[in-house]
């Protein structure tokens, strides 16, 4: 009996094994079909983003001369440029992260370090996940009662600043947040076992390793505000604007001026969305090449997000 | 928390800066229609140009209604319109104690336009496209032979433009005898382009779009000559035919409206003088058309004198022939 037991063992064992190498081969074989599919639906994403691209840049690379940034809009479409537009596109954005990161920014460190965890908050934190999905034409009928009439701040920079700040507020505070809770408790114990306040433990420790977070939150709101229309035709922006707003600094005492956040402005995307109804394919050039500044602009400002939490991700030890 | 300084600094500045900021280089402010407004840009682009940067003209694209809004609010010093104001403008202007002098500026002229295949639509009637183009058409009206007999067995696809354009309400407005009133199953758009291409692809295609459109795409589609509903004669929208008010009902002049204060403004009544002098040879080169040149000494003659008020009464109206036009500027 002994001696006739070790031989099927091995032929049970030899068949436990093909089993289990079958077994596994099936296995890897779903394996592979899912990274297939997975490659497939991120290539679904890059190539329609490469596809568009192309299509722009051969519609519009022969519009981007230096003359296209340096000119004022234009009946002729061979003379038109986009100088108003980005000079608009830049002053807005200036507002927004002025007045949008620091607001957030704090809001983010309330919520997460400060607030009580009770109802009130409970209702803040719902509302601000809400906000992130209102749509953008909304933040413009708000802006437009009360920034534009209420405030009486008109059809200007300051308005359309402050309006995309407050459209971009939630996607930064919930970067804020996410990036405070990545940080891990011991750190914040640490501190405080040697008897650090609240505001200490946050200046010198939670906000400095959050900033990378922080920081990509910033740039992909402001990268939303770049490409943003609705909101800047609600409060007003205009289409044909062949002047600078005045210059910040000044020559004389106090060499700064702020006459521009009253300016009348007009943005990228506007200036294109006219130039795509008009009749006649050099309008649709135009467009092309303006769109091809704002895909660059957009790509160079998350490049950079990238790249920013990538140094500074490299300089937190803990 | 240097952020937090630069926002506090940027508020109090910005407030103190309230003040002193209006009184910057003159401005003439214009909002409204899109259709008036490539006539509006050459001008202030021109007008710039001439007065070398000291005065400065800002246009923007409300739409006629929205740009009549920020009008009667006095937010703006011209408003581009292309219809004569409606009676609600005109009660908002005057309870905001806003008035107005009317000045038309060009002619602008709706096509209807098929495939460059289609080798029976030559000549429509304004009952035919009426039955094609009716509420009541929704759902129903699906075939060319539905329309004419004669005509293919095949499915008319339409194409037209979309609810917010000025261009839609004259349309319906002339030809269904109700602003606004049209079926809703067809291809709506307030680009043009989409409905050149849609036209241009699908050889039972009808569509109706400004004729700057077709000017600038000649060969992709086909203009439809109109029967004129008052001579009976079949009509091509061409440059000439509505100077000489043939092409009829789907040409209409286009409005600019200056505020009476504005008016006043050095700058504006300016820009003004300059519009009229140069906006027939500036409108041609946008694609439309110039009234004669008697109509600009008629307008420029009504804002030299101020004449406020509309020739219009405040209702819509429809094939108003340039003649016609000039002797109700005359008269009034």
């Amino acid at each position: 009996m002994a001696s006739l037991s070790p031989p099927v063992t091995v032929t049970r064992a030899a068949a436990g094994i093909d089993e289990l190498r079958l077994n596994v081969a099936r296995r890897r074989r779903w394996d592979i079909v899912f990274a297939a599919v997975g490659l497939l639906a991120t290539s679904v994403g890059v190539i329609t983003l490469l596809a568009l691209f192309v299509d722009l840049l051969l519609d519009g690379y022969h519009r981007l001369t230096p003359e296209f940034f340096l000119s004022y809009p234009s009946r002729r479409a061979d003379q038109a440029g986009i100088l108003s537009a980005w000079v608009g596109t830049c002053l807005v954005m200036l507002v927004t992260a002025a007045v949008g990161v620091p607001l957030s920014v704090c809001a983010g460190v309330y919520l997460e370090e400060y607030a009580p965890r009770n109802w009130v908050t409970a209702l803040i934190e719902i509302n601000v996940s809400n906000l992130a999905a209102v749509p953008s034409i909304v933040y413009g009928l708000l802006a437009l009662g009360l920034f534009v009439y209420a405030l009486n701040f008109g059809q200007s920079i300051l308005s359309a600043g402050l309006t995309l700040a407050l459209m971009i507020m939630p996607i930064i505070v919930v970067a804020t947040r996410e990036a405070i809770r990545a940080i891990p408790h011991t750190i914040r114990e640490a501190a405080y076992a040697v008897g650090a306040t609240r505001w200490q433990v946050t200046r010198d420790h939670v906000l400095p390793y959050a900033i990378p977070g922080i920081a990509t939150g910033v740039i992909i709101g402001l990268a939303r505000a770049i490409g943003e229309t609705a909101p800047l035709v609600t409060i007003g922006a205009l289409t044909f604007i062949a002047y600078l707003p005045d210059p910040p600094f000044t020559s004389t005492p106090p060499f700064v001026s702020f006459d521009w956040l009253w300016s009348g402005f007009t943005v990228l995307p506007i200036q294109m969305f006219n130039w795509v109804s008009r009749p006649g394919t050099a309008f649709h050039a135009n467009a092309a090449a303006a769109g091809i500044v704002i895909v660059v602009l957009t790509l160079v400002m998350n490049g950079f997000a990238i790249w920013l939490r990538y140094r500074l991700r490299q300089r937190i030890t803990w | 928390m240097k952020p937090l300084f630069t926002t506090a600094g940027l508020a109090a500045a910005a407030l103190l800066a309230t003040e002193v900021a209006r009184a910057a280089a003159p401005e003439v402010k214009i909002d409204g229609s899109s259709t008036v407004y490539p006539v509006t840009e050459a001008v202030a682009e021109e007008f710039q140009k001439f007065k070398k940067g000291a005065v400065r003209v800002t246009v923007g694209i409300s739409g006629t209604g929205g740009g009549f809004k920020k009008f009667c609010r006095g937010e703006t010093d011209v408003s581009n319109a292309s219809r004569p104001i409606l009676a609600q403008e005109m009660e908002a202007c005057k309870q905001a104690g806003i008035e107005y002098i009317e000045l038309p500026v060009a002619f602008d002229a709706l096509a209807v336009v098929v495939n460059p295949q289609n080798n029976w639509a030559e000549v429509m009637t304004v009952e035919e496209l009426k039955k094609i183009w009716e509420p009541a058409a929704q759902g129903k009206i699906t075939k060319w032979n539905q329309v004419r007999p004669e005509w293919p067995d095949a499915k008319l696809s339409l194409y037209g433009a979309g609810a917010d354009s000025g261009t839609f309400d004259y349309f319906t407005e002339a030809i269904v005898g109700k602003a606004k009133s049209s079926r809703g199953d067809y291809t709506a758009s307030e680009d043009d382009n989409i409905l050149v291409q849609g036209v241009s692809g699908d050889k039972f295609a009808l569509g109706f779009f400004g004729f700057a459109y077709v000017h600038e795409n000649p060969g992709k589609v086909k203009t439809v000559k109109i029967v004129n509903p008052k001579t009976g004669k079949a009509v091509e929208p061409s440059m000439d035919n509505v100077i000489n008010g043939s092409y009829q009902p789907l040409s209409r002049p286009l409005f600019i409206y200056v505020n009476r204060k504005a008016a006043d403004r050095p700058e504006v009544a300016e820009f003004i003088e300059y519009y009229l002098v140069n906006v027939s040879k500036l409108a041609r080169e946008v694609g439309y058309t110039p009234l004669p040149d008697a109509a600009y000494k008629a307008a420029w003659a009504r804002f030299q004198e101020r004449k406020t008020g509309t020739v219009f009464g405040g209702v819509p109206e429809v094939g108003i022939q340039i003649m016609e036009l000039l002797e109700r500027e005359l008269r009034s």
